[in-house]
Parts: C-alpha cells; structure tokens; sequence
C-alpha cells in the first residue's frame, strides 16, 4: 500500500516537472507535438528507471561500504551519461525519424536535471531498494504525463489568439505556470 | 592508500560502462554513407552554423545528399570548398536552385466558396472545418505560407493565390510544412512543367468545384504517356525529365488548364 502512494505520488503529487521544477528544459523543448513528446517521456522513463536501479545499487553495494559517499554525484553522473548514450545509439538504430524529432534534446538528457534529482532524491530519502526502482517509474511516467498533457495544449494554442508578445516561449510559461497550480491541487492527496 | 580507493573505484565503474558502451555500439552500429565522414573531416570543424545547418556534421549530410552546395561553408573558403568538391566529384558551385511553386489554381474566380467563412483567419484554422472553398484540397487563400516565409518570398496575389518571388526564395521549405493542403512543393527552378491540382475528386465533382481542377481526362497522358499517368483522377508527372519538349503543345491542350507550363507573370 505505501509503494502505491509512493507511486502516485511521484506522478501526481511531487511530479518532477510541475513539483520540484526540474527538467524544464526539454518539458518546453519538446512538447510542440504530442508524438514526439511522447517519445521523449518514454526515454526519460526509461533512463529514469535504470539510472534508479544502477545509482541504488552503487550507492549501497559500492559507495557506502567503502565510505565514499562523497563521491555520489560523480558516480551518477557517470550512470547518466552511459545510460543517455545507450538509448541515444538505440533509437538512433530503431527509428531514424525519432532520432531527428527529438534532435539535441535527447543528449540533453544527460544534463536534465531530473534524472540527477531522481538519484539524489532517492538518496535523500532513504528509499530501499524497491522503493527507489517504484519511484524512478513513476517519476519518469509523472514526466511523460506532464510532457503529453504540455504538448496537447501547445497543439491546441495554434489556434488561439495568443497576444503578439507572449508567442511562443512566453505563453508556454504561462501555461507551465498555471498546469504547476492545478497540479498543486494534489498535494493534500497523500501526506 | 586513503587516497587509492576511490580511484580504483571511479576507474573501475568508467571501465564497466564504457565496455558496456563498446558492446552496445557494435551491436547498434547504424551503417552511413562513408563519405558524410569524409567530408565532415575536412570541414573546419567550428561547428558555428554560418552555412544555415546546426553544424559540420549537418551540413557535410546535406553537401552528400546534395542539397547544399561544396562551397556553402563560408569559414573554409576556396580550399575547403575545392576538396570537397573532389571528394564528392562535383563541381564546386554546383548545386540545382530549388524554389518552392504553388500547385493549386483554385483562383477566386475558379474556386467555388462553400459558404461565408467568419473563423480565425488562417488556413490552418479553415482547413480544420474543412475549409472555405467547396473543393476540399485546394488553396484556402489565408496565407499560411505568406506569414511563414522568413525571406518574404511569398505575397498573396489578387487572384487569391500565393506567388512566388523566385530571386528570394531559398527553399527553406517552412511554407511546404506550413500548408495544410500540402498544396507547395519545392522544384528545380528550370522546371515549367506542373500539374497544378491536388484534387482527389472524380471528374465531374471536381469541374462543378472549380473550373481549373483536373478532372482525370487523360489528354496529357495521351500526349505524353512515358512521363504522364493518372492516379486517384489525378494526372501525376513521374519524371519530369522524361517529358519530350515537343509534346508540351499537346499536354497543354488540358481543357482545364490543370496541367501545363508555369504562368511566369502570375505564378512567380
């Protein structure tokens, strides 16, 4: 019962994105159509995913019991960035055309701040072993939920009449900014 | 010996997953055309985007698509320009001039309105509705394309059809993306011959639309079946280079002029 809250709570309540502000980055540089969006969240799942089971593994089989706590963000960083190469290769083989839509935004991942924000986070709380793995998923689906929910709205905004001024960058904060209140609404949902 | 275990440690996660890497690239190795590299090697490698690509790689991929032209990299200069040009075994300003042409003649005149359309101004918007004209693939005179155009190239003409100013366009192609008919299409500019017509409508719907569709009649095909053929009541012109220049009398004696030389005047 508690791995569900944590689960619904990394996508709902502490979503990565609309919660902590991290990994801003490619939630406004990749959410102007909802496929590529979707693809987008799918790899940062996925690298989400495995960089909570490597960066939990280091930490506790490897960092801890050597007293090199120290040395954790260098050790996932070093995660990150192999994972963020494999899946790069990966879909460079699997689908050409992801590969141009998703374009720097995909190397980028490397530095998103929210995969690094996973690690540290799960760190922070002491999440066991399951517990890490059940909250690296849900962060990464939070994410995509979050990168869909943007590009659907930015695909409809084609047809509003947006204020000369605020196209482009500047209504998409805006409507980063009130999609981040209406996810406040979570917050009274689990304590 | 403080000081060895975290070396030993790092060096030895490094070691795990660049091996981890190595394995995965012979595995995911996706095979290209040597030359990309080859040329991407000559290049100044600056990276600094004055070619109008994100980069050397990029723009040694178009150079090898041909695309660009072997001296397109400002930075490199005559020598770069000349040893890609080897590399490559073209000439060194040799490039086609692309442009974009509009492929719809659904003039104000031609094309009958389907009613009196008061939404947002724009073709996207229109076409989402299915459009303001009762021929539901031709031009929706809102100009989409107009306001894309980043070099001005495109200006809405009387007749309710965007037109071309060949010497500006650059073939950026954001107008192509930008129709929503997909009605522009980018051509070699010694190009004359289009047809210019998307409409999927069989003969006598398409002519009650508007007077200039291609109703399917097959005249062109007649005059000139190594280059011409009919698809979904559609004349397509598969390869332009095949067209005989003396049957081009004969293709244009298309009764709705939906196929025909480019009016130069009026069409750009």
């Amino acid at each position: 019962m508690e791995l569900l809250a944590l689960f619904i709570s990394a996508i709902l309540v502490n979503n990565f994105v609309l919660y902590y502000f991290l990994g801003i980055c490619p939630f406004l540089g990749v959410s102007k159509k909802i496929d590529s969006a979707f693809s987008m969240g799918l790899a940062v799942t996925f690298v989400m995913t495995i960089t909570a089971v490597f960066s939990w593994l280091i930490n506790h089989l490897i960092l801890i019991p050597y007293g090199l706590d120290y040395l954790q963000i260098v050790s996932f960083i070093l995660v990150i960035a192999s994972l963020v190469q494999l899946v790069e290769m990966f879909i460079r083989k699997i689908s050409p055309p992801l590969y141009q839509a998703l374009g720097i935004y995909l190397p980028l991942i490397t530095t998103n701040c929210a995969i690094m924000g996973l690690a540290l986070i799960a760190v922070l709380n002491n999440y066991s072993f399951v517990e890490t793995v059940i909250f690296g998923v849900g962060s990464g689906l939070g994410f995509t939920l979050a990168i869909v929910l943007m590009a659907g709205i930015r695909e409809e905004l084609d047809l509003a009449d947006v204020p000369e001024p605020l196209k482009g960058a500047g209504i998409a904060l805006i409507v980063a900014g009130i999609m981040a209140l209406a996810f406040n609404g979570f917050l009274g949902m689990i304590k | 010996m403080e000081v060895l275990i975290p070396i030993i440690t790092m060096g030895a996660l490094s070691f795990l997953f660049s091996f981890g890497l190595v394995f995965a690239y012979k595995k995911l190795k996706v095979e290209e055309d040597p030359k990309i590299e080859e040329v991407s090697e000559m290049l100044p490698q600056a990276n600094c985007g004055a070619c109008g690509y994100s980069g050397c790689r990029a723009f040694a991929e178009a150079v090898v698509r041909g695309d660009a032209a072997a001296n397109g990299c400002p930075v490199g200069g005559e020598e770069v320009a000349n040893k890609v040009a080897e590399a490559l075994g073209i000439k060194a300003g040799e490039v086609i001039k692309k442009v974009v042409r509009v492929l719809c003649r659904g003039t104000q005149d031609a094309a009958k309105n389907r009613g009196v359309y008061l939404g947002i101004s724009t073709c996207y918007a229109s076409h989402l509705i299915g459009g303001n004209k009762q021929c539901s693939y031709g031009c929706l005179s809102y100009g989409d394309c107009v306001r894309v155009c980043p070099f001005d190239a495109l200006y809405m003409g009387e007749a309710g059809l965007p037109v071309v100013m060949e010497e500006k366009c650059t073939a950026c192609g954001k107008c192509v993306d930008a129709c929503p008919r997909n009605l522009l299409e980018l051509h070699p500019i010694s190009q004359e011959i289009f047809v210019f017509c998307h409409s999927l409508d069989r003969g006598p719907t398409a002519r009650k639309v508007c007077k200039n569709a291609c109703i399917a009649c097959g005249i062109c095909v007649r005059a000139c079946p190594e280059a011409i053929v009919l698809e979904n009541n559609l004349a397509k012109i598969l390869d332009y280079k095949k067209i005989d220049p003396e049957t081009i009398p004969d293709i244009e004696k298309c009764p709705t002029g939906a196929i025909g030389r480019l009016r130069k005047d009026d069409e750009g």
